[in-house]
């Protein structure tokens, strides 16, 4: 017996031991770590830890980085069509791809020096924090703990999104005022529930939500008619659309009941590269405002209008303060195009998705999408 | 002199690694203080790890609302309860499905053993059909199949399928009428219970009387009818009535009355149905495994089939069915775990999903809810140890 009990009990206890002198390299069982632990106030009135990304990476700015590479590394989903997924010639394509085209465009004047990491949604910050990728363009919404807790900065937002509700158009609801007693359903353990919860409370209605754990199963359930409406962020509604029997049936009601702003981030400590990433957001939003698009981009730069002068680089020097060549955002806008043109072929109406302007129109056009000015 | 005299000294001398006692208590000792030492690594690492990152630890949210609502609860639950009511949802929930899970697969599967055995072809063809066909597919895919099967069957609210005037049937559930007595539930309950005392308590006489050869009153026999009894008597004596809540349709469905879920009757479905598939070999083995000659003896003495059968044959295989039963009803319990697949909020989708989501509070959570389970469980096995102990064979 022991002489088969042995070994085992040989490799368990060296296994421990190789553990023992380990632990230090995973944090654990370091006892300076737990000296600071255990003097509560000292480790609680410190500044919270640094996040272990910033230094490989702060000595040298990401800009040189890139340029050195030779390319962008962007963070994109694993597949939402209309936000970045592949098309049928294994082209990225979407909204938030295009973002990533803007910034190559603007760095390199070749929108396509960009490559992409598609990344679940657990992955996402941890890739951006250890300089896997440059910027996060992956439908992710800009919270106050995403901005503040994770050593990221999030510097705009591409996409207004919000909780929204499809229902079927043969029940007639033109408003979510309508659903009380409704039978709702969508995904645990998301904040949908209780953005429902509180809506409903708040506006004392009833309600019974059924909540499953796979979105494919949300939207087989409600297909079956187990549910009256089904709700998850509204951009979310419009692609989970396409898997119904017949999408035709169904429509997205007008409002939304939370607030989900969806936008590029960077990594936290590098301002020239947050800056760059951020006016290339900018001068899509700009150009649009301005009638500026990828088809007459050549033109308008004879044109006499100053502040289309100033974006496309004829006046003023705007991109040497970026460290970019002048003809930073007439790339972008000749290479990707202004935000509308982007808007329109990635989730637009015309697409399957057919996703109306809505809150994403321009400020002067009743939405959100709002460039500070060029100048 | 030397020759004999060698040996015992090396004996005296010799490593004391080489005494069998000390050897296997050392080995014990290490594996002991390993088996500590990783444990006391584990959670040390886990409490600074979570001090060190600022996350709340401790069990205080258990009070705090839970803000969420939940489709299908036993007892009183809204938004603004507690999470610690979400987990008493969570887990009567999950104790409902496990409970009417194990009787219907106890039934079923009892069947199905005995119709396995039969000597008419097509009813034992048949169980065996079953039996393998349930048995070799996963259960999450029955759970699906039953779910979306269920759904896709059933009728909307409108055109909803009504039996009886009394059961209304529909892809939103399954309601019925709703009986209340104005508050006098729980004295009926009471008497109820009462008339079950006496019967239990007449049972043991009526043992004692027919050991000692005694006449056994003719009353005596009337004691099954007690718990019913009781009952009536206080309804009328205390001159009740009856409340009946009928389902109404609603915009939405029907409203009021008692109603089940349709993912409740999809998990119980699949559960009950893949166990029972199980039992069933459980059941055949045990009987299969009760020696040809018992029959035989029990023939030659003239007993009849059915006697038989239950005097001589089922109280052995008994035995032998007993334990991986038990195993059995562990399994459909723990397994009733797949429901938040299909929406049915036990414990698993209401506490370790939604809360622990809502919450953060990984490590406590889970702990809870593996401890509940851990319990459930041995509660289950030492109730089905203490019938395996009325039944064991008795060794004089």
């Amino acid at each position: 017996m022991n002489s088969r009990i042995f070994p085992t009990l040989v490799a368990v206890i060296v296994g421990i031991l190789v553990g023992f002198l380990l632990a230090p390299y995973f944090n654990m069982g370091d006892g300076q770590e737990r000296e600071l632990v255990s003097d509560g106030p000292v480790s609680a009135g410190a500044p919270p830890e640094p996040v272990p990304s910033a230094a490989p990476v702060s000595t040298r700015s990401t800009l040189e980085i890139v340029r050195e590479r030779g390319y962008v590394q962007c963070g994109v989903s694993q597949g939402l069509p209309g936000f970045s997924n592949l098309d049928d010639a294994g082209e990225w394509r979407g909204i938030d791809v295009d973002i990533c085209r803007a910034v190559a465009a603007s760095v390199f004047g070749d929108a396509t020096k960009a490559r992409f990491t598609p990344l679940s949604a657990k992955e996402r910050f941890t890739a951006l924090q250890f300089g896997e990728i440059d910027v996060l363009t992956r439908n992710t919404t800009w919270s106050f703990t995403r901005d503040t807790a994770l050593g990221l900065d999030f510097v705009g937002v591409n996409y207004y999104d919000g909780q929204g509700f499809l229902v079927r158009k043969e029940s007639g609801f033109k408003s979510i005022m309508e659903l009380n007693g409704a039978v709702i359903c969508a995904n645990t353990g998301t904040t949908t529930e209780l953005n429902v919860a509180d809506f409903f409370r708040t506006h004392r209605m009833a309600y019974s939500i059924v909540a499953f754990e796979k979105s494919d199963e949300v939207v087989a359930a409600y297909d079956d008619g187990r549910c009256d409406a089904y709700t998850t962020d509204a951009s979310g509604l419009y692609s989970e659309r396409l898997k119904l029997r017949n999408q035709y049936e169904h429509v997205v009601l007008p409002e939304v009941i939370s607030k989900e702003p969806l936008g590029p981030a960077v990594r936290q400590g590098d301002d020239q590269w947050a800056d760059i990433v951020r006016w290339s957001l900018y001068a899509m939003l700009e150009a649009e405002e301005l009638g500026v698009n990828s088809g007459n981009v050549r033109e308008m730069k004879q044109s006499d209008n100053p502040g289309i002068r100033r974006l496309l680089g004829v006046e003023g020097g705007f991109g040497e303060t970026l460290n970019l060549s002048n003809e930073w955002a007439a790339n972008i806008v000749g290479q990707v195009g202004n935000y509308g043109e982007s808007f329109e072929r990635s989730v637009g109406v015309d697409t399957p998705l057919g996703i109306p302007r809505g809150l994403n129109a321009l400020w002067k056009d009743g939405g959100l999408q709002y460039s500070p000015p060029v100048r | 002199m030397s020759l004999s005299q060698e040996p015992i000294r090396g004996l005296a001398s010799a490593n004391p690694l080489n005494n069998p006692k000390v050897r296997s208590f050392l080995i014990q000792a290490i594996v002991l203080l390993g088996v500590i030492t990783l444990f006391w690594v584990l959670i040390d690492n886990t409490i600074s790890n979570l001090q060190r990152q600022n996350l709340a630890t401790g069990f205080g949210f258990l009070d705090k609302p839970a803000g969420f609502g939940i489709v299908f609860s036993l007892i009183d639950y809204s938004e603004q309860s507690t999470y610690g009511r979400a987990l008493l949802v969570g887990f009567l929930n999950t104790l409902l499905v496990a409970v009417i899970g194990i009787v219907l697969a106890t039934m079923l599967g009892l069947t199905l053993g005995i119709a396995r055995l039969s000597s008419n072809w097509l009813v034992s063809k048949l169980a065996t059909v079953y039996i393998e066909t349930l048995r070799n597919i996963p259960l999450l895919l029955q759970i699906f199949f039953w779910y979306f099967a269920v759904l896709r069957a059933l009728p909307g609210p409108a055109d909803s399928l009504i039996l009886l005037d009394t059961l209304f049937i529909n892809n939103r559930g399954f309601s019925v009428p709703s009986v209340s007595f104005g508050g006098w539930g729980g004295d009926l309950a009471a008497a109820f219970a009462l008339g079950v005392a006496l019967l239990l308590f007449s049972n043991v006489y009526i043992k004692r009387l027919r050991r000692s050869a005694s006449h056994i009153p003719f009353y005596l026999r009337l004691a099954p009818l007690l718990p019913f009894v009781l009952p009536v008597f206080v309804f009328f004596a205390m001159g009740l009535s009856l409340q009946i809540d009928w389902p109404q349709i609603q915009r939405f469905g029907y409203e009021g009355g008692w109603s089940l879920i349709p993912e409740f009757v999809a998990l119980t479905l699949a559960l009950s149905t893949y166990t029972a598939a199980f039992i069933a070999e459980n059941v055949r083995s045990g009987i299969q495994a009760v020696s040809h000659g018992q029959t035989e003896a029990a023939r030659a003495l003239g007993m009849r089939e059915g006697k038989i059968l239950r005097l001589v044959i089922v109280p052995q295989a008994l035995r032998i069915i007993i334990p991986p039963l038990t195993s059995q009803y562990l399994n459909l319990t723990k397994n009733s775990s797949l429901a938040v697949a299909i929406a049915y909020p036990d414990l698993v989708s209401v506490f370790s999903g939604t809360v622990l989501n809502q919450t953060g509070q990984a490590v406590e959570v889970i702990a809870i809810t593996m401890t509940i389970y851990l319990c459930l469980s041995l509660f289950t096995s030492v109730l089905m140890n203490l019938y395996n102990r009325r039944m064991a064979l008795v060794e004089r």
